[in-house]
C-alpha cells in the first residue's frame, strides 16, 4: 500500500474509482504515459465483486499487452459458440466451432473475473499505477466552482485529491449518480444476471460438450425465462461450468418471480441437465448488467471527471454479441489516454477532457454501440420471448416431424399455421424482421 | 447460501423504512431480490437481512416507494468475495 495515499497534500494526476476491467486499464494508460494515479478499489482484491456471463474477448489489449495470452488467466479458449432457442421442452441450436479460435491471437476465453481483474489490476501496479484495496469511495469532492477534484473514501482521513476522477465503479456507480449523470434507479434499462458455478473433473466436461483440453463452450440461450424478456449462458472453465440467467429487472419485479427459480428451471430442461448431473455448487453470484445501450448511456464527462466501463452503461447486449469486459477496458484507455492529453494541456474541464468521447467514436467503444443502438428495445422485446422463442421451436419442430402416411406439409403452410398458433400478427412479425434486419445488418 | 463467501460488516449497508413499505403495492423487493434477503411481515412491512447481500442492486432498482430503501456499498473490504464470479 503506498504510504502517501491519505497525505493530505498530495494531489495524483488522476483519481480511478474501481479497479475492474475498466479501472485498471485506466491505471495502466495514465502509469505508462507517466501519470500520478491512484486505483481505489472497494473489494479485498480487485474483481473480488464481479461476475460477467460467458466471454472475455480480449484483443482490445493486443496494442497495450503484446502476447496478453501468455500469462493472462485463462480457464478455457472458446471454440464452440451456440446461440440456443428454447421452450420449456425445446431447444433449437445454432452450433459453431471454429478451431481457430484456440490459437493466437485467439478470440473469446472463460475467466474467473476475481482472477482476470487482479491480473489486469497487477498490470497496471506493474506500470507504476498504485493500488488500494478495502476503500469504498463515499463521494466526490468539489472546488469553490463545482469542479471535481478527489473523492472522500471510508478510511479514516481519507479525502483524495485528484486533478481528474475517473469513476469505473460499476454498474451502480454511485459517483455517477451523485455528478448526477445517471438516474438514482433505472430498472427499465438494466438487467439482472445470476449464476451457478458447478464442479466437475475436467474430463468429464470435455467429454460431455465434446472438447479438446484447453478448449471452451458458450452457449447463449434465448426463452428460458417464462417470458420474462431475457436469457441464459451457459460456459465451461477448466473444471467448471457456470449456468445463469438474465433476466429484465422491470420483467421480473412484474411477474413476482424469484431469480433462484428461473436458474432452477433452466438447470433442470433437458438440453442443459444432462450436461450438469453430477455436479456440485460451488458458488451463487448475482450482479447487475446495464443493457440500454447507446441511447441510455449517460454524459462521459463533466469537470474533472469522466466515467467508463459499466458505470456508463458500456454493456454491449445485442443478442448476437454479449460483450462487456472488452468495452470496460476500451474505455479505461481511452478514458487513461485522454486525461493524459488534457493534463498536458492544462485544461481537465469537461472540454479538456473532450477527446474522451471523440476517441471512443472511432473506436469499437462507441462505434458498435451507436450501430446496435436500437438492438436493447429488441432483444428485451415481449413479442421475442414470449411469442417467438416458441414459434421458431414448433416450426423446427413441425419440419422435422415425419408424418407419414401423410404427405410432408408446405414450408409455408407450416409456418402460416405456427404463426397462427402462437397468436402472433403478420404485420408485427414484419415489421420486426424489418427492425432485427436494420439492426443487424 | 453456504457456498459463497461474505466478509459480514458491522454496519448494515442497506436500511429500510418499514413504515413507508407498509403503502407500497408492489413490495417488488421481497421476489426480486436473487438473495432472499427481504420479507413482508404481517403488518404489511418489510423485514430485512443485510448480512448474505451480492451487493447487486436490484432491490432499490425495483423499489417505487421513495425513501423506504438506503443501499449504499458495505464498508471497505466487506460484504460479499466472489471467488469464480
Amino acid at each position: 500500500m503506498p504510504e502517501n495515499v491519505n497525505g493530505q497534500d498530495q494531489v495524483w494526476d488522476a483519481v480511478v474509482v474501481g479497479a475492474g476491467p475498466a479501472g485498471a486499464a485506466a491505471g495502466l494508460a495514465l502509469a505508462r504515459a507517466g501519470r500520478s494515479v491512484l486505483m481505489v478499489e472497494r473489494g479485498p482484491f480487485p474483481g473480488s465483486k464481479n461476475v460477467y456471463g460467458g466471454v472475455v474477448y480480449a484483443r482490445v489489449l493486443d496494442q497495450v499487452l503484446p502476447q496478453w495470452w501468455l500469462d493472462a488467466p485463462v480457464q478455457r479458449w472458446v471454440t464452440r459458440r451456440s446461440t440456443m432457442i428454447m421452450t420449456g421442452h425445446q431447444a433449437l441450436t445454432i452450433d459453431i466451432r471454429a478451431q481457430n479460435w484456440g490459437e493466437a491471437p485467439y478470440n473469446g476465453m472463460t475467466t474467473y473475473r476475481p482472477d482476470f481483474d487482479a491480473w489486469l489490476a497487477g498490470k497496471a501496479v506493474k506500470a507504476g499505477a498504485e493500488l488500494i484495496t478495502s476503500t469504498v469511495a463515499t463521494g466526490l469532492i468539489r472546488d469553490h466552482r463545482g469542479r471535481v477534484c478527489g473523492v472522500r473514501t471510508d478510511r479514516p482521513g481519507g479525502d483524495l485529491r485528484a486533478r481528474v476522477v475517473i469513476a469505473c465503479d460499476g454498474v451502480n456507480s454511485f459517483l455517477a449518480k451523485e455528478a448526477g449523470l445517471l438516474p438514482a434507479a433505472d430498472s427499465a434499462h438494466h438487467t439482472l444476471g445470476v449464476k451457478e458455478v458447478w464442479s466437475l473433473p475436467p474430463e468429464v466436461i470435455e467429454e460431455r460438450y465434446a472438447l479438446g483440453p484447453r478448449e471452451g463452450l458458450d452457449i447463449e440461450m434465448l426463452g428460458c425465462t417464462r417470458d420474462i424478456p431475457g436469457g441464459g449462458f451457459l460456459y465451461t472453465c477448466h473444471d467448471t461450468v457456470a449456468l445463469g440467467v438474465v433476466v429484465s429487472v422491470e420483467g421480473l419485479a412484474r411477474a413476482k418471480v424469484r431469480p433462484e427459480e428461473l436458474i432452477a428451471d433452466l438447470g433442470k430442461h433437458p438440453a442443459i441437465a444432462p450436461g450438469l448431473r453430477g455436479a456440485e455448487l460451488k458458488e451463487y453470484a448475482a450482479h447487475l448488467i446495464p443493457e440500454g445501450g447507446y441511447r441510455a448511456m449517460p454524459k462521459l464527462a463533466t469537470d474533472g471527471l469522466l466515467v467508463a466501463g459499466d458505470a456508463a452503461g458500456m454493456c454491449l447486449a445485442a443478442g448476437l454479441w454479449l460483450e462487456g469486459v472488452n468495452f470496460a477496458i476500451g474505455s479505461g484507455l481511452a478514458a487513461g489516454a485522454a486525461v493524459s492529453r488534457a493534463i498536458a494541456s492544462d485544461d481537465v474541464s469537461a472540454t479538456g477532457l473532450g477527446s474522451y468521447r471523440s476517441s471512443m467514436e472511432h473506436s469499437f467503444v462507441l462505434a458498435d454501440h451507436k450501430r446496435m443502438q436500437d438492438a436493447p428495445k429488441f432483444v428485451l422485446s415481449e413479442r421475442l420471448h414470449a411469442q417467438y422463442t416458441g414459434l421458431i421451436c414448433d416450426m423446427a419442430e413441425r419440419i422435422f416431424t415425419v408424418t407419414n402416411p401423410e404427405p410432408k406439409p408446405r414450408m409455408t403452410a407450416l409456418l402460416r399455421r405456427t404463426v397462427k398458433d402462437h397468436g402472433v400478427r403478420w404485420r408485427d412479425l414484419a415489421q420486426d424482421a424489418v427492425l432485427g434486419g436494420r439492426i443487424f445488418r | 447460501m453456504a457456498t459463497v463467501e461474505f466478509r459480514v460488516g458491522e454496519r448494515a449497508h442497506i436500511v429500510v423504512d418499514s413504515q413507508v413499505c407498509r403503502s407500497c403495492t408492489t413490495k417488488a423487493c421481497v421476489t426480486a431480490c436473487p438473495a432472499n434477503l427481504f420479507a413482508q411481515t404481517s403488518d404489511g412491512g418489510i423485514l430485512f437481512n443485510y448480512e448474505q447481500c451480492f451487493e447487486c442492486g436490484t432491490c432499490y432498482m425495483v423499489c417505487n416507494s421513495e425513501g423506504a430503501l438506503t443501499w449504499t456499498y458495505p464498508d471497505g473490504g466487506h460484504g460479499v468475495v466472489f471467488r469464480n464470479g
